[in-house]
């Protein structure tokens, strides 16, 4: 358990350190989607399965597939083709790969060490169940709030996407 | 096998905040800028779960959540609000938008 979870750090510190230095953002996001996953690991090592689970559904594969829609909005140039065959040269792939592949490594040692998730990092798991009980028990207004916002953040990028929204600032410098 | 300390936990959660923090300072790219939020909100989650770890309670998976649904409203209007930007200024260049009206 102790060695996952330093290995994982390892590579999620690693490897957001990548995604601060790159110069293109498809390259940042690879190196991206590879610390969640370490970050992950870590918390599957701690004794959080749940929670790893839900890093993995929704960080790397909802709010990562939002960055990639906005880079393929946004690359609609007539020079996309290009870039497109620079990007997938294969040294681009390679750093996130090797780090993925220790992280498989350490998933699998954790796997085969533990037996699933029986043993924690500090002996004790929390399974979902009681933090399904805590989520709608204790934290049932935390819930309400919660489907506020995210109600909030619907409509505010439901009328920010919008294509004609009228414009207040008419000389094209100003925010409105 | 020695268990980690929650202190060395801490330090990685610590370590991936203050990256976030300076990839918000020191990039000028707006998606960037935005994916450094997005590693500094993953490293308050990572010290709620080993907060929460430490005490075998269920309080640390719940801010964690709570955490996730904060990023995924945060992400849905900041993406927005850059595409707004990119159709006004045909840029992603924080410095483009410098200046105030008003």
């Amino acid at each position: 358990m102790t060695t996952s979870f330093y290995l994982a750090a390892a590579v999620a510190l690693a490897s957001t350190l990548m995604v601060i230095t790159r110069a293109r953002i498809i390259h940042a996001l690879l190196y991206f989607i590879i610390s969640l996953f370490s970050v992950s690991i870590m918390f599957f090592a701690a004794g959080a399965p749940f929670a790893a689970a839900l890093e993995v559904i929704i960080y790397a594969g909802a709010i990562m597939v939002l960055f990639l829609f906005i880079i393929m909005i946004l690359n609609l140039g007539a020079e996309a083709a290009a870039q497109e065959r620079q990007w997938l040269t294969p040294g681009i792939w390679l750093g996130p790969s090797m780090l993925a592949l220790i992280l498989i490594a350490d998933l699998a040692f954790l796997i085969s060490r533990g037996g699933g998730y029986a043993n924690g990092l500090y002996a004790v798991t929390v399974q979902p169940k009681d933090v399904g009980i805590a989520l709608y028990g204790p934290y049932l207004l935390g819930v309400e709030l919660a489907s506020l916002l995210l109600l909030a953040g619907l409509i505010g990028a439901l009328h920010l996407a919008r294509r004609n929204v009228p414009e207040e600032g008419e000389d094209g410098t100003g925010i409105n | 096998m020695a268990p980690v300390s929650i202190d060395n936990g801490l330090m990685v959660a610590w370590a991936l905040f203050v990256l976030g923090f300076i990839g918000v300072l020191v990039r000028r790219d707006l998606v960037f800028v935005l994916m450094s939020i997005e590693v500094m909100l993953n490293a308050a989650g990572l010290a709620f779960i080993l907060a929460g770890a430490k005490w075998g309670k269920p309080d640390g998976q719940v801010m964690f959540i709570f955490i996730l649904a904060t990023a995924a409203a945060e992400v849905a209007l900041g993406l927005g609000l850059v595409l707004r930007f990119h159709h006004k200024f045909k840029t992603l260049d924080t410095d483009a938008a410098s200046k105030m009206r008003g």
